[in-house]
């Protein structure tokens, strides 16, 4: 069995558009919320959704590469550049290696809607271009920077909700615990547009605390009141050990567990059973105590009753007495199929400089996450040797991951 | 439409959306091996034709047109029937 370890990362995120701006946002709790006026004359409920422009591609990569890409194909690309390079993976290693590609998205939503667009007003398919097929697929992201990228190992988009992201990296490390394959980009990509989100919306699950939109998204807090949609990309770089002593690449984090589960239940309310599951399964896969755990990085993602589930399923397994929780997404907003990766990459930042980032706007607990240890400030001078990543997402699909300072 | 007209306003998508530089676009260009137009590249065409000189080109009449030369052809006699 391989060992698995994490070479490179890269973000494009609401809360810093690289690995740097986010390690800043993180330790100082800064919130990538704000409000996009539109949802509102198009009847949304709320405005609210996280913050974050487009990156300029143009002169990056050709249009021929362009052209195909969704909008979160584009987030994804400026992520894997940069987990690339950090990696030390240039043009030549590229062309001369098996790389695999597995990458969390589940949905396309704003190319499909534009697509219809064209197509109601013209009438005529041929007046598309040739780029909305390969945009409108929820695939978009992987099947366009394995082109560009020239990947020529496993290739396949990860699509599991809310846990897309998550489940990208357990299976990569499978993969590569296995030997089928030495090196794979795995992470999340999640598009930020109302295409993609009205739908969403109209199942009353956002927050509508509109006046403070910093403070909209409270995991914990007694009176959250909702989500709040956001995305952007994450990317790791997932590399069998020796490859990385190999090739004198930079180790950064050790993934040593996977856990899943699903909760064979309703289609959008979480249970607790299901999520212990899978807890228990990556604890067991580690091998490590619950108590060897030093940070949570929950799910939490400011719904009420998911919030009660995720706090009753993580004291279940873990006692009384819970290493720190935190949820990220009282800074990001969720980042949904984007989220399972981007939380690996903030408890790696976390590790890396010994501090837990807050759960911003958690002011008081409820019954259930009285009884978590929750940073509700920056824990500061906090040594982190080994963190446990919650994803949970729609049709009850649930995914953990455990991982650890490389030794 | 001037037929001088046409020209540049070929010339100007060619250079912004398809990225080619100014000096490449000699008329006796091949579309195909010079200027790497490639089969997806003739469906983004049919769509800046009709933005730009309001009519669709059918995509049997690409087969006959083989240069930059004879692609300002097409457009000159097409744009000035419609």
């Amino acid at each position: 069995m391989n060992r698995v370890v994490i070479t490179g990362m890269g973000i494009y995120s609401t809360i810093g558009k690289n690995i740097e701006e986010v390690r800043q946002s993180l330790y100082v709790g800064r919130s990538g919320i704000g409000i996009d006026p539109y949802r509102k004359e198009l009847g949304f409920r709320s405005g609210l959704t996280g913050i974050l422009e487009m990156p300029n591609l143009k002169g990056e990569i050709t249009r021929r590469q362009r052209v195909g890409m969704a909008e979160e194909a584009d987030y994804a690309y400026v992520a894997t550049a940069e987990a690339l390079k950090q990696s030390k993976i240039d043009s030549d290693f590229l062309d001369k290696n098996d790389i695999g590609i597995l990458y969390g998205n589940d949905s396309s939503g704003k190319a499909v809607c534009e697509a219809y667009d064209v197509l109601k007003e013209k009438k005529d398919t041929a007046l598309l271009g040739s780029g909305a097929i390969f945009q409108s697929m929820n695939s978009t992201i992987t099947m366009n920077l394995s082109t560009i990228f020239r990947l020529k190992g496993i290739n396949l988009t990860i699509s599991a909700a809310c846990a897309s992201g998550s489940h990208s990296i357990g299976i990569g490390y499978y993969f590569i615990r296995s030997g089928l394959q030495e090196m794979i980009i795995c992470g999340g990509g999640q598009e930020i547009n109302f295409h993609s989100m009205g739908s969403f919306d109209g199942l009353n699950a956002f927050s509508i605390n509109e006046k403070e939109p910093q403070k909209a998204s409270r995991p914990f807090d007694r009176d959250r009141d909702g989500l709040v949609p956001s995305g952007g990309a994450a990317t790791v770089i997932l590399e069998s050990y020796e490859s990385a002593i190999r090739r004198g690449a930079p180790i950064l984090a050790e993934v040593i567990g996977y856990g899943f589960s699903s909760n064979g239940d309703h289609i959008s309310v979480p249970n607790v059973e299901g999520p212990a599951k899978s807890l228990e399964m990556a604890l067991r896969d580690a091998n490590v105590l619950a108590s060897e755990i030093d940070y949570i990085n929950a799910h939490a993602t400011a719904t009420p009753v998911g919030d009660l589930n995720e706090a009753q399923a993580i004291t279940k397994v873990f006692g009384p007495k819970t290493p720190y929780v935190s949820s990220t997404k009282s800074m990001t907003g969720h980042e949904m199929w984007m989220g399972g990766a981007s939380e690996i990459i903030y408890s790696i930042l976390m590790m890396q400089d010994s501090f837990i980032a807050p759960n911003i706007n958690f002011e008081n607990p409820d019954e259930f996450s009285a009884k978590l240890n929750i940073a509700a400030k920056t824990i500061k001078n906090k040594k982190i040797d080994m963190f446990l990543s919650n994803s949970f997402g729609f049709g009850g699909t649930n995914s953990t991951l455990i991982v650890k300072k490389f030794k | 439409m001037e037929k001088q007209e046409i020209i540049t306003r070929i010339n100007n998508f060619l250079i912004e959306e398809f990225e080619l530089e100014e000096k490449q676009l000699q008329p006796s260009a091949s579309l195909k091996e010079t200027l790497e137009i490639d089969s997806l590249d003739y469906v983004d065409l049919v769509v800046i034709i009709e933005k730009n000189f309001g009519f669709k080109v059918k995509g049997e009449d690409f087969s006959h047109i083989k240069t930059l030369q004879d692609f300002y052809d097409y457009i000159i006699k097409h744009a000035k029937s419609n």
